[in-house]
């Protein structure tokens, strides 16, 4: 989005300050139930003492609960990221292979990756590397469709000179292939870390590995509100915070491109 | 030998998934020779895939988990296109709004599953809340960004008809970005689809996920893998048919305009 001016920003706070006073009021007045809507201040409680951010007092659960979905969303993602861009640049630098290969790829990206848990569990046992793999599995698509898609689309012309100088196709991959395909690789890797979280959460949920997507369905069983809400926050934060980064980078990588 | 060579293209695609196909048969049943049941041949998946269509049971949760997923998209999308069409033809309005959008849309649909659990409890309601959600973000971000790049003198002519907000979004912005419309629209029936069946895997005790959650945990792996067969058959066709659609649709409004 644009950038704006402090105006802007005065205005935009507002709004959302607006919202978080409707929240308050909504739940201090009684205007919706407690046990789905706890008061902001319950839920800010509960986040500082799972946070362990009032020295000494909390018991910090929170924190352990962050940093495992966290190590698993970016484990999960790095190793989507690894497989998605070797296994497209294989199938992409070569016209035939794609052509053999491509559409069963087609068929297979609609899938939603957690259809495939039932199956890990059944090969693998409700463990953390099961939940590990599908959360790889699940997010290697967008990649390694956008690396197919941007080897597919590298100007003919460079592949000619590269024909001409008679480059071998490690050399083509990694010096004209690559570079040209980036933006779609970065584009696709923004995607699959979106998923990885996702997957992350629902794998947590059904495989019962410790971490937020456990815990909030705990809290939520317990009819404990604030808890739940406070993993929704922290969800909320890590999706926040994985997406701008990734658009900074993305910024700073692809800065050659711009004229 | 043309024709030849013809139908050696027509059969093409099928070569890959065939030969994985065949591959992961032989596995599974020297799995199952050795006394596995975590895993079925392909070929006993569709025994089990004939007995469920018969028997009805695959009909009833593949319509739940389509109509759950058309009804949250109608009611995600429906706001969304409202809302952003209102943002994106005043600017004010999308520069107060940005701060909240941007605070909310990242958090993870499935994050609200325990939620959606205990305002609602198990059943449609709580998936078509969660399917809406999901929605929503994308259709009212595409939403925006379309309606900002309609052609100001389009705006500029309903200003000078006098036409009310209401007729302005009606009968100059709509139509206008209709073939964007639909590409979002696309967009949000992948996302409908997969939060759906996610949502059902993850706790809703209705439609395909949740039967293929049930076969797998009853140790029925030819049943598990005719679902997830199923599943991605249903996904690929409910794609197809919208790009279809909008491939369709761009072209209508292509040749109109």
């Amino acid at each position: 989005m644009k950038a704006q001016g402090a105006a802007g920003w005065f205005g935009s706070l507002a709004v959302f300050a607006a919202l978080v006073a409707l929240w308050w009021a909504a739940s201090n007045a009684g205007w919706v139930s407690r046990v789905f809507l706890p008061t902001p201040q319950a839920t800010l409680a509960s986040l500082a003492e799972g946070l362990n951010l009032r020295d000494g007092q909390g018991n910090g659960e929170l924190l352990g609960f962050t940093q495992a979905t966290v190590g698993r969303m970016l484990q999960g993602w790095l190793l989507a990221s690894l497989a998605g861009v070797l296994l497209g640049a294989a199938i992409g630098v070569s016209p035939a292979v794609r052509a053999w290969v491509q559409p069963t790829l087609e068929f297979i990206r609609p899938l939603p990756a957690s259809a495939l848990l039932p199956l890990a569990i059944s090969i693998f046992g409700l463990s953390a590397g099961m939940v590990l793999f599908v959360v790889a599995f699940g997010a290697m698509w967008p990649v390694l469709l956008a690396t197919v898609h941007g080897f597919a689309a590298v100007e003919p012309r460079l592949a000619e000179v590269a024909r001409c100088l008679q480059m071998p196709r490690a050399a083509f991959v990694w010096k004209v292939g690559l570079p040209s395909a980036m933006p779609d690789i970065l584009a696709g890797m923004r995607l699959s870390m979106t998923i990885s979280l996702i997957v992350a959460v629902v794998g947590e949920m059904i495989a019962s590995q410790s971490g937020l997507g456990q815990a909030i369905l705990l809290a939520a069983r317990a009819f404990r509100a604030s808890e739940l809400f406070a993993g929704i926050v922290l969800l909320g934060l890590i999706g926040f915070a994985s997406n701008a980064l990734l658009a900074v980078a993305e910024k700073k990588l692809l800065r050659w491109q711009q004229p | 030998m043309t024709s030849g060579a013809a139908i050696g293209r027509a059969l093409r695609p099928w070569a890959f998934p065939l030969v994985l196909l065949g591959l992961y048969e032989v596995y599974a049943r020297r799995a199952a020779a050795l006394g596995s049941d975590a895993l079925a041949p392909p070929s006993a998946a569709l025994k089990a895939f004939v007995g469920a269509a018969l028997d009805g049971s695959l009909w009833e949760a593949t319509a739940f988990t389509l109509g759950t997923a058309a009804l949250g998209l109608l009611a995600g999308a429906g706001l969304g296109l409202l809302l952003g069409i209102a943002l994106g033809l005043s600017p004010r309005a999308a520069r107060m709004g940005f701060l909240s959008i941007e605070v909310f849309r990242p958090v993870p649909s499935v994050a609200l599953i325990p939620l959606a659990m205990l305002m609602f409890g198990f059943g449609l309601r709580m998936e078509l809340a969660i399917v809406a959600f999901a929605t929503f973000w994308p259709m009212l971000v595409l939403v925006q960004a379309a309606v900002r790049q309609v052609e100001p003198r389009l705006l500029e002519v309903s200003r000078m008809l006098g036409l009310s907000a209401r007729e302005r979004a009606f009968k100059i912005v709509l139509p206008a970005i209709v073939p964007r419309l639909f590409v979002a629209l696309r967009l949000g029936v992948a996302v409908a689809l997969v939060v759906a069946v996610t949502v059902e895997i993850a706790a809703n005790p209705h439609g395909m996920g949740y039967a293929m959650m049930i076969a797998q945990q009853s140790f029925d792996p030819a049943l598990m893998l005719a679902w997830l067969g199923w599943i991605g058959v249903v996904g690929y066709a409910v794609n197809a048919a919208m790009q279809r659609l909008q491939g369709w649709m761009a072209r209508r409004m292509g040749a109109a305009a």
